[in-house]
């Protein structure tokens, strides 16, 4: 049980209704991490509070363990339960919440920000706000940086080409990974504009002190008092390349639907080539003139076949939503591991316990041994993964265009006739957690951190055990959609490489 | 063929047990393409509670459910998951008993139309067999029980499955034969919903086929029989609505519930197509296109009729599709009612032209349609045009589905009486297409 904190105060409007409120939230965690932002804050409101132009209450708000607590407060001023986070009311109200800027500064000279836009599931705030920071902070003189790379000015040349690429590669990684990058990546659930804000102290010639920070921090919050409306003219979609250029939804949608495009020509290449495989009606052609001597026992089976792999797949998703979080206690009573460690494992064991799984459960029914059966299956399993991957790009487009971009050439090209071993490769290397892997080391890469492989596989169990624990504290999607949506899929396409 | 059916049935009820414990049960109950301001349960308890109060339930533009309906509940509130449990299992009983009496005059009809040379003679595989048939029932009431569509409905106890039960009982007193019976189950769909005023046309062909009356405009016996049955109707539906007016003593409830659905005030996005063009219309023409979009609605009836009056019941469920994609209202439970007669018209399937397609249409908006909505309501990335796009096209691949399903069935009817091998004048081979 973790029990926490928040600290608040609002800033009432001189002449003003409350009706509409901002937030400044600093995250006060033990250690250096973010020692120097309460004090601007404070100093902050006591400049504030001497000032008349406020149109809009500004809440300064001190949250306690992080997302935690900016979770029980939110929770708390929208009088709602979202999560298991329980919070005791908040006396004081200020309207609605028009945007929030969390900020983190762990020196007291800054050279540079780094601004932060993904939050939870993905969900990424208005580009305005975005361009707003820059703007004010290319006008003041303070250097931007975004997943802490510096701009070039030679976006043109190949170099600066690449340095964009990693820049983007970086985000759609955070934002696959459906955590949020900061404080803020909360507020947005609720439909609340937010950045998260990070002071980085790097050896460069030109440091800000907190004079110039208090500056910035001033204009923006004065920016967004003059708003008349919530920010919802740009985009919601976009990614960022760089600090000064987006790639917008119109352009990154098409690709993504290529690739479905891939799967929806298979399938029906495939469906075409075997009209009796449809599921929706019985495959015994029942007009041939010998066709009274057939019982219509045997015009059943042509969709009963399917239907044993395909609920042992869904209960393995099941299992491996379900039995880590139940068998947590049973686990830490009976084996020497601490309860992360069960989990982890636990999780590790049902996912490779699912590939071992019996693949010919389908000649449990007669007349069932049809050579073409896994057709019918592999069609079944692709539309079911074009659907999954179309819904997923919607919401959280980043990680539908990862998981299509890996899976979808192996469950194109699976079939149980060709080369098995060199298939049964591109399957593993295509299922989820070797993605998941694969990700880790990659976003080292790119960050130029790069990791060993021990470290590489201790991060990946660290994420595994962080995608359970944030789905059950924040409600993050990623672990049941992985373990619910898509795993049980990855196992049928794995049913049809060794169907007999 | 008992013992399938109460294992389907089972399976059925314990899915249903299922979900209602479970947390789903209030996430299905809010979606708005499962619940319609006509029949949420939310809406039913509101007007019990009005009643309680003494309070007439109309008072307020909350309740738009008939009394025999707020009486039902009165009652059986206590029970009201396993009164919605019953009304599923009895719609998919009344339909096996229907479609088992059907396959049976179907048999009987072909064999008559054989013995008298009316067939072409090389159509021997697309008479139906009584082998194949024989399955048919139990699927129908699998396909309707087993639906996610008519699951859900139940869940959130819409009471558009109480509208469902009506008219499959109507649907097997029809194909029974009695037409007092029928005209009094047609009364009460009607009662409830307006739109099953069209069922009317194919109920009045199908008897007169089963009483040998041949649909003549200029036979005595035709008109007695309209006169007796349309009588039969007219006054089982006075009744009713007498009765609806000394169970609550005033006649609220015709405007609260006739006029709503007439003239769709309550503009709340649902699977159909009205919500979004009222919704950015002017006043000034709104009356106009209410009376465009119902006249629409039962407009078909009278071509359908001209063309299908040797066939009624198909000129059924096209006509039951019809009105569950241009109601006011729709929603799921009234979709899953024409899918369930799908199954009847498998021996169709050589002459679909792309069932593929329709099949994937209606899938991926079904799976598109909460997607879109949380785009839209929880994360205001989206706006209405997106929903809006998802129920125009899951209601294009509707009219796709049931319009390739009319031209197969047309299809199948000429090449019984002209042959499969069609030819032209010259002996070249020809193709049938639909001008």
């Amino acid at each position: 049980m973790v029990h926490g904190t928040n600290v608040y105060g609002i800033l009432r409007a001189p002449r003003a209704a409350s009706t509409e409120a901002l937030v400044l939230s600093v995250p006060c965690s033990p250690g250096t991490h973010n020692n120097q932002a309460v004090g601007l804050m404070l100093a902050l409101a006591a400049y504030f509070r001497e000032q008349i132009y406020w149109a809009k209450d500004i809440i300064f708000l001190v949250t306690e363990h992080d997302l935690l607590g900016t979770e029980a407060w939110l929770e708390a001023y929208h009088d709602i339960n979202l999560t298991e986070v329980q919070s005791s009311g908040t006396p004081g109200r200020a309207g609605a919440i028009q945007a929030a800027i969390a900020l983190e500064l762990s020196s007291d000279v800054v050279t540079s920000f780094d601004v932060a836009v993904e939050g939870l599931n993905g969900q990424l705030p208005n580009l305005d706000l975005l361009n707003l920071f820059h703007a004010f902070c290319q006008k003041n003189g303070l250097l931007c940086t975004i997943q802490g790379k510096l701009p070039r000015s030679d976006w043109e040349s190949l170099p600066g080409y690449a340095h964009s690429l990693q820049t983007l590669a970086l985000m759609v990684l955070a934002q696959a990974s459906g955590r949020p990058r900061g404080d803020h990546g909360l507020f947005l659930r609720y439909r609340v504009q937010a950045l998260t804000l990070r002071g980085i102290n790097s050896f460069r010639q030109s440091k800000h002190g907190m004079a110039a920070v208090g500056r910035t921090l001033e204009g923006m919050f004065r920016k967004l008092n003059n708003l008349l409306e919530r920010l919802h003219q740009s985009y919601f979609f976009y990614l960022l390349p760089s600090l000064s250029r987006f790639v917008s939804i119109g352009l990154y949608m098409p690709a993504f639907g290529f690739l479905l495009l891939v799967l929806v020509l298979k399938i029906s290449f495939d469906s075409s080539f075997q009209p009796s495989s449809r599921s929706s009606n019985p495959p015994a052609d029942p007009y041939h003139p010998s066709a009274t001597s057939i019982s219509p026992q045997e015009a059943r089976p042509g969709l009963l076949v399917l239907v044993p792999p395909v609920l042992i797949c869904e209960a393995a998703g099941l299992a491996l939503y379900l039995l880590p979080v139940l068998g947590q206690q049973v686990a830490t009573q009976h084996f020497p591991v601490s309860e992360a460690e069960a989990v982890v494992l636990t999780i590790i064991a049902i996912y490779v316990a699912g590939m071992a799984l019996p693949h010919n459960t389908h000649r449990v029914l007669p007349g069932a041994g049809a050579a073409r059966g896994w057709l019918a299956l592999k069609l079944v399993a692709l539309v079911a993964l074009a659907l999954v991957l179309m819904a997923l790009a919607l919401l959280n487009f980043s990680l539908g265009f990862l998981l299509a971009a890996t899976m979808v050439p192996a469950a194109a090209a699976v079939q149980p006739n060709g080369p098995k071993v060199l298939l049964a490769a591109v399957l593993v290397l295509a299922t989820p957690a070797v993605t998941l892997l694969l990700g880790i080391f990659l976003e080292r890469e790119l960050l130029e951190v790069p990791a060993g492989v021990g470290e590489g596989w201790q991060l990946f169990l660290a994420a595994l055990g962080e995608g359970l624990l944030q789905h059950h504290l924040y409600g993050s999607c990623l672990y049941p959609l992985l373990a619910l949506g898509v795993y049980p899929l990855w196992l049928l396409l794995w049913n049809v490489l060794f169907w007999k | 063929m008992a013992a399938p059916l109460v294992l389907v049935v089972l399976v059925a009820v314990t899915v249903r047990a299922a979900l209602y414990r479970s947390s789903l049960a209030a996430f299905i109950s809010e979606r708005v393409e499962v619940s319609s301001p006509l029949n949420a349960w939310k809406r039913v308890v509101e007007g019990l509670a009005l009643l309680d109060l003494g309070v007439s339930p109309y008072s307020g533009a909350v309740f738009h459910e008939t009394p025999l309906i707020i009486y039902l509940f009165h009652f059986l509130i206590e029970y009201a998951e396993m009164v919605f449990m019953v009304t599923d299992v009895l719609t998919a009983v009344a339909l096996y008993l229907a479609i088992q009496d059907f396959n049976k005059v179907v048999f009987k009809k072909q064999k008559l139309l054989i013995e008298l040379d009316k067939y072409a003679p090389d159509v021997a595989e697309l008479i139906q067999t009584p082998m194949e048939m024989h399955y048919i029932p139990l699927k129908v009431a699998l396909f309707y029980l087993l639906n996610p569509y008519t699951v859900m409905s139940c869940v959130a106890k819409c009471t558009c499955a109480i509208n469902n039960t009506v008219i499959a009982f109507f649907i097997l007193a029809t194909i029974k034969g009695s037409a007092f019976l029928s005209a009094v189950f047609l009364a009460l769909a009607t009662y409830q919903s307006l739109y099953p005023l069209t069922l009317f046309a194919p109920a009045l062909l199908y008897l007169l086929q089963r009483q040998f009356i041949p649909v003549k405009l200029k036979s005595k016996s035709f008109w007695l029989y309209t006169m007796q049955y349309a009588a039969l109707y007219l006054c089982s539906l006075v009744v009713i609505i007498c009765l609806s007016f000394f169970l609550l003593n005033s006649w609220d409830f015709i405007p609260s519930v006739y006029g709503f659905i007439l003239s769709v005030p309550d503009l709340t996005p649902n699977i159909g197509l009205f919500w979004y063009f009222f919704a950015e219309m002017f006043e000034h023409f709104s009356l106009f296109f209410v009376c465009v979009f119902q006249i629409n609605a039962f407009f078909y009836t009278i071509p359908l009729a001209i063309k299908l009056k040797e066939h009624p019941v198909f000129f059924l469920f096209v006509q039951i599709a019809i009105i569950s994609i241009f109601k006011s209202y729709p929603t799921v439970g009234d979709v899953a009612l024409y899918m369930a007669f799908l199954p009847l018209w498998s021996h169709l399937y050589r002459f679909l032209r792309n069932v593929f397609i329709p099949s994937c249409v209606l899938i991926v908006c079904s799976i598109l349609f909460p997607v879109l909505w949380h785009l839209w309501i929880y994360a205001g990335s989206a706006n209405s045009n997106f929903y809006y796009a998802i129920t125009l096209t899951f209601n294009i691949g509707q009219i796709q589905l049931i319009s390739d399903y009319f031209y197969a069935f047309l299809r199948r009817e000429y090449y019984l009486s002209h042959g499969l091998h069609l030819t032209r004048q010259d002996g070249t081979e020809a193709m049938l297409v639909l001008k």
